[in-house]
């Protein structure tokens, strides 16, 4: 724990002053943060990010029938970390003939980004941790774009270290001041602390733990975890039921796990199942030379850069953003499919060799004309992106990469100027996740898609000036981005019960890569999927050239 | 004014003397927790203080026999004067005195005493005209009802709005009026008055005065946190940058931190660069990050081998300073306006990004890392992209702040220029009076065998000192330490513990 005023030395050091200057600070900036409270915003911003509009054709079918038709090698379509990850491994292996179809005007999927005069920023997706034992795929990639820039003497990879989050990484606003660290500390009494400590043991204890057939527990990919019925059984079950059964009754380690539900599914410890509460904890078991385990990856822009990375070797010309698909037919020799060009306002026909669905299963099920599943639930998000004229002050731990503020209906913010090496010296980028789930989605996607730019602002600042009463005064601009379905939510029964049956991975020529397959939105999964289609695609290709 | 009227505004008083003293009580409280830190002792002492202080001057009015209402005036006035100067003179006295404690408590003691001594008072002059049981209740309600108004008003108003300063300006102002106004119950009409008038009015200007002025005061407080002349203070967008005199004495301070002494700047500088360049008789280009100040740029130049200085400085202002100002272009012998220097005001890391230069000799003069922003500039990450610029056989210097002081600091650095490649660090270090024991490394990739050619005209370095600056006593010896890297800034935790324990 770093405390806020540094008491120095008469010489280099920082002086006594600093608690003047302080003094000063504190004071000049309760009687503003008074005053601010009520000021009408003095920033900008707007509501951005999906083609509401193209989305609500498709749905409704309102879009022209093809009048023209052009035959390609191989279909992807959507332009997420799945989508991506096959069209650079085609494009890697010399195909030339591919074309990706993407509905918005980038791609990137839940990894996208922006980018402003002060910092590039996240909207989505912000961090990779280590890769573990079982991430073959990913650490090869990782490998292979210089984030690992060799190996020590034990085999470990020495990644990067602009890559890895700085220190200080992570705090928690509670009690009225920051603390170091996500895990609850202080003010938690001598059972609760008992409890916290248990539950992290409990957790370490599932990282190490191996099922009867001899796999990890809890790995990344889900696909490579233990089969073991033991283990599989805590996917019947609620996270929330799970920590009752075990006595962690303790308010604030409830509290921590819920958030961390919410931070990784987008729903809480109520709704997700104990299997994938747990993994949350126990998956992540990458090592490094130069790094310990649950250290993460991380950069201005979050996971768009990962995104940017796997577009490089992608011709331009292969991938065609602000393109909606509303017809998919498909047999054992090829598939054929019409696609609606926003910016020419006509449709055409597409047909294929070989196509790669790498869009969420929903939306493929409505294109093809199948009712929907009621199992797939995608809660709403709404991600904001606050360009700050300087930093916010803070009680106790200073700006750290990810702040959470205890108890909110929020997750908190990330701060894009803290992984870069030459920072603003003054203004910076925060990106403020939330998801959605106070409703059930679809009633929560109705109320957050009437909702406009000003409820937004208010919802932010309303949860964030708990923490900061002087972040309104400090803002720029705030540009929201509402994700009527955000990443899938693993409920009770879906990831080791519906999921294996129901997501199929190939029908006839159709090669399906996305991470709701694996019921958990990670990187890993969408990239190693999009990555396994590209190689099932290219050896049908083969077959029958 | 009858007798009601008389004996509502004497009671009246007590709750503007409860309110007032609690004020001042608070006050002193919450600048000792600024100042010293930890809050709960602060205030627990202060309020203990208070109290006792506050029986102490309840005692002592049984020695007053005669003249009850005289005094009671001149105690309003005097509390007036010393709770309401009191922020103020706390805040002056900081940076000037050696224990800060001692005028803290006798402040808080003076005012407990006086408010202590003014309920006994008030009782005896109003035993006459009212019941004693009524006379006990109201005098003791009203002093309470004031503590609490006074424990709403501090955190929600005052301070918020007023600051501290202008808060006990303000209370002292109305401690002074009730004074005046219960001296017209109490004193006849007469010389007495007079004088009792006259004074309080001038408290009050006195008072009015601190009042508006308590901006400048503040200022003229900080400015005599440095004990020399102030010659030159600015706010650049990156620091506080301030330059003082004394006598023949000039000193620079970043926020407040000495960053050298015109006195024995030549210590710090010929050591920051000879022990290296000296041993680098091919060198022709040097880079020097940091070191606005071109003191080590003037030392570099004593090289006729060198044809080309890079200095690269965030703050533009610290090199125009440097460059323009005769006082100063005297004492770095106009280092900055040499045609072999070019100035470049970036953050090294962004200099570093697009920079294809290499260099024979890199001094890394950096403020110590004492933030997380600092810290960035000591990483493996940064050492790293420092190595990859220097020319085969090249070298670099790091000022490492003191290594008696912050040994954990220091020997982190050198395992941090192990981690990044260095196959050979040298630390060294000297005493620079202004500083204390300080502390450098040298670190190449190949041993620097060559002798050592130092310049003529230095004050300190000879060829018999030199080689004595890399012998380490054991209290500054090797200790094990971790490497400092962006996603752990051990560096920055190392610096905090030591420079922590070695201030209280």
């Amino acid at each position: 724990m770093i405390p806020p005023l540094q008491p120095g030395s008469p010489t280099h050091g920082p002086r006594r002053t600093t608690r003047r200057e302080f003094l000063g600070a504190a004071t000049v900036g309760a009687a503003f943060g008074w005053a601010g409270c009520n000021a009408a915003p003095r920033f900008t911003g707007a509501i951005v990010g999906p083609d509401r509009a193209l989305g609500h054709r498709l749905r409704d079918r309102d879009l022209p029938p093809p009048e023209s038709s052009e035959r390609h090698d191989v279909v992807i379509l959507g332009g997420g970390i799945a989508g991506l990850a096959a069209a650079r491994s085609l494009a890697l292996r010399g195909l030339r003939d591919v074309v990706l179809l993407e509905l918005e005007p980038e791609t990137g999927g839940n990894s996208r980004s922006g980018i402003n005069a002060v910092s590039a920023h996240p909207w989505g997706a912000h961090y990779l941790p280590l890769p573990g034992a079982q991430a073959n795929e990913v650490r090869q990639l990782l490998a292979e774009l210089g984030v690992v820039t060799g190996f020590d003497a034990q085999a470990r990879p020495i990644y990067r270290e602009e890559y890895l989050c700085h220190d200080p990484a992570e705090r928690l606003f509670v009690h009225g001041r920051w603390q170091e660290g996500l895990i609850p500390q202080l003010g938690l009494d001598p059972g609760e602390r008992d409890q916290v400590s248990a539950f992290l043991q409990r957790m370490e204890a599932f990282r190490h733990q191996s099922g009867a057939d001899g796999r990890p527990a809890f790995a990344i990919p889900v696909d490579r975890s233990s089969q073991d019925p033991m283990l599989l059984d805590l996917d019947r079950i609620t996270m929330a039921r799970w920590m009752d059964r075990e006595g962690f009754q303790a308010a604030p380690l409830r509290r921590y796990v819920n958030y961390c539900c919410r931070d990784d599914f987008g729903a809480g410890i109520d709704r997700v199942s104990a299997w994938a509460g747990i993994h949350y904890f126990a998956a992540r078991s990458g090592v490094a030379a130069n790094a310990p385990t649950h250290s993460v990856l991380t950069w201005p822009e979050g996971n768009g850069w990962l995104a940017a990375r796997l577009r490089e070797p992608v011709p331009a010309g292969q991938i065609r953003s602000g393109h909606a698909v509303f017809g998919i037919r498909h047999d054992d020799r090829g598939a054929e499919i019409d696609v609606f060009d926003a910016a020419k306002n006509r449709s055409l026909r597409i047909e294929c060799r070989a196509l790669i669905a790498a869009i969420p299963r929903f939306v493929y099920r409505r294109v093809h004309g199948l009712p929907p599943d009621p199992h797939l639930h995608y809660p709403p998000w709404m991600v904001a992106n606050l360009t700050l004229d300087s930093r916010p002050e803070s009680r106790g731990m200073p700006l750290c990469w990810d702040n959470v503020i205890d108890g909110s209906d929020g997750l908190g913010y990330v701060d894009a100027g803290h992984q870069s090496l030459f920072p603003h010296p003054r203004r910076t980028v925060l990106t403020y996740y939330r998801p959605l789930d106070s409703a059930d989605p679809a009633t929560a996607r109705a109320e957050a898609l009437k909702a406009d730019w000003s409820h937004w602002c208010d919802l932010t600042l309303d949860d964030l000036s708990v923490a900061h009463p002087d972040l309104r005064r400090r803002i720029e601009h705030l540009d929201v981005q509402v994700w009527g379905h955000g990443m899938i939510a693993p409920a009770p029964g879906f990831i080791w019960g519906h999921r294996p049956a129901a997501l199929t991975q190939r029908e006839g020529v159709v090669y399906f890569a996305h991470s709701d397959m694996s019921g958990i939105s990670l990187f890993e999964e969408a990239y190693t999927r999009g990555l396994h289609a590209a190689d099932a695609v290219f050896q049908q290709l083969q077959t029958t050239a | 004014m009858n007798d009601r009227a008389s004996r509502l505004l004497l009671l009246g008083s007590v709750f503007v003397i409860a309110t007032c003293g609690l004020v001042y009580e608070l006050i002193a409280g919450t600048i000792a927790s600024y100042l010293l830190g930890d809050s709960v002792t602060q205030f627990s002492t202060v309020i203990g203080v208070y109290l006792s202080a506050m029986g102490a001057g309840s005692w002592l009015s049984k020695f007053i026999d005669r003249r009850e209402g005289w005094i009671f005036v001149q105690v309003q006035l005097l509390i007036g004067l010393v709770g309401g100067g009191s922020a103020a003179l706390l805040f002056l006295l900081f940076p000037v005195v050696s224990s800060f404690r001692v005028p803290l408590y006798g402040l808080i003691f003076l005012v407990g005493m006086l408010v202590g001594l003014e309920i006994p008072l008030l009782l005896r002059l109003l035993k006459d005209r009212i019941e004693f049981k009524d006379l006990v209740a109201r005098v003791f309600t009203f002093d309470y009802i004031g503590a609490l108004l006074a424990s709403l008003l501090f955190p929600l108003v005052l301070v918020p709005h007023l600051g501290l300063v202008r808060s006990s300006f303000l209370f002292g102002m109305l401690n002074v009026a009730v004074g005046l106004m219960s001296s017209r119950l109490l004193i006849p009409p007469g010389p007495q008055r007079r004088l009792l008038s006259v004074s309080g009015f001038l408290l009050l200007g006195g008072l009015l005065a601190g009042f508006i002025a308590s901006e400048r005061l503040m200022a003229w407080s900080e400015r005599s946190a440095y004990t020399d002349t102030v010659l030159y203070a600015k706010s650049s967008p990156y620091q506080r940058i301030v330059l003082t005199r004394n006598g023949a004495d000039l000193r620079l301070h970043l926020n407040g931190n000495l960053q050298f002494s015109a006195r024995d700047e030549y210590r710090y500088h010929e050591a920051l660069v000879h022990p290296g360049l000296a041993r680098l008789p091919e060198a022709r280009s040097v880079l020097v990050l940091g070191g606005g100040d071109g003191l080590a740029v003037r030392e570099i130049l004593r090289y006729p081998s060198v044809d080309r200085v890079t200095l690269v400085d965030l703050d533009g202002d610290m090199t125009r300073l440097f460059r323009t100002q005769p006082l100063l272009t005297r004492l770095n012998g106009d280092s900055l306006n040499h045609p072999k220097v070019s100035v470049v005001n970036a953050d090294a890391f962004t200099w570093y990004a697009t920079n294809r230069q290499r260099f024979d000799f890199v001094v890394a003069d950096f403020p110590d890392p004492s933030n997380f922003s600092l810290g960035k500039l000591y990483t493996t990450t940064f050492f790293q992209r420092v190595r990859s610029s220097l020319e085969p056989g090249g070298a670099l210097v790091v000022q490492c702040t003191s290594p008696y002081v912050a040994r954990k600091t220091f020997w982190c650095v050198n395992q941090t220029l192990r981690a990044s490649g260095f196959n050979r660090t040298a630390p060294y270090h000297l005493y620079v009076p202004s500083f204390g024991e300080w502390g450098f490394i040298l670190a190449s990739d190949q041993p620097m065998e060559a002798p050592l050619r130092l310049p003529t005209g230095l004050r300190y370095l000879t060829g018999t000192t030199a080689p004595s600056l890399f012998e380490f006593p054991p209290d500054m010896d090797a200790v094990p330490v971790e490497v400092h890297r962006l996603n752990n800034q051990m560096l920055v935790r190392y610096f905090e513990e030591e420079w922590a324990q070695y201030v209280h």
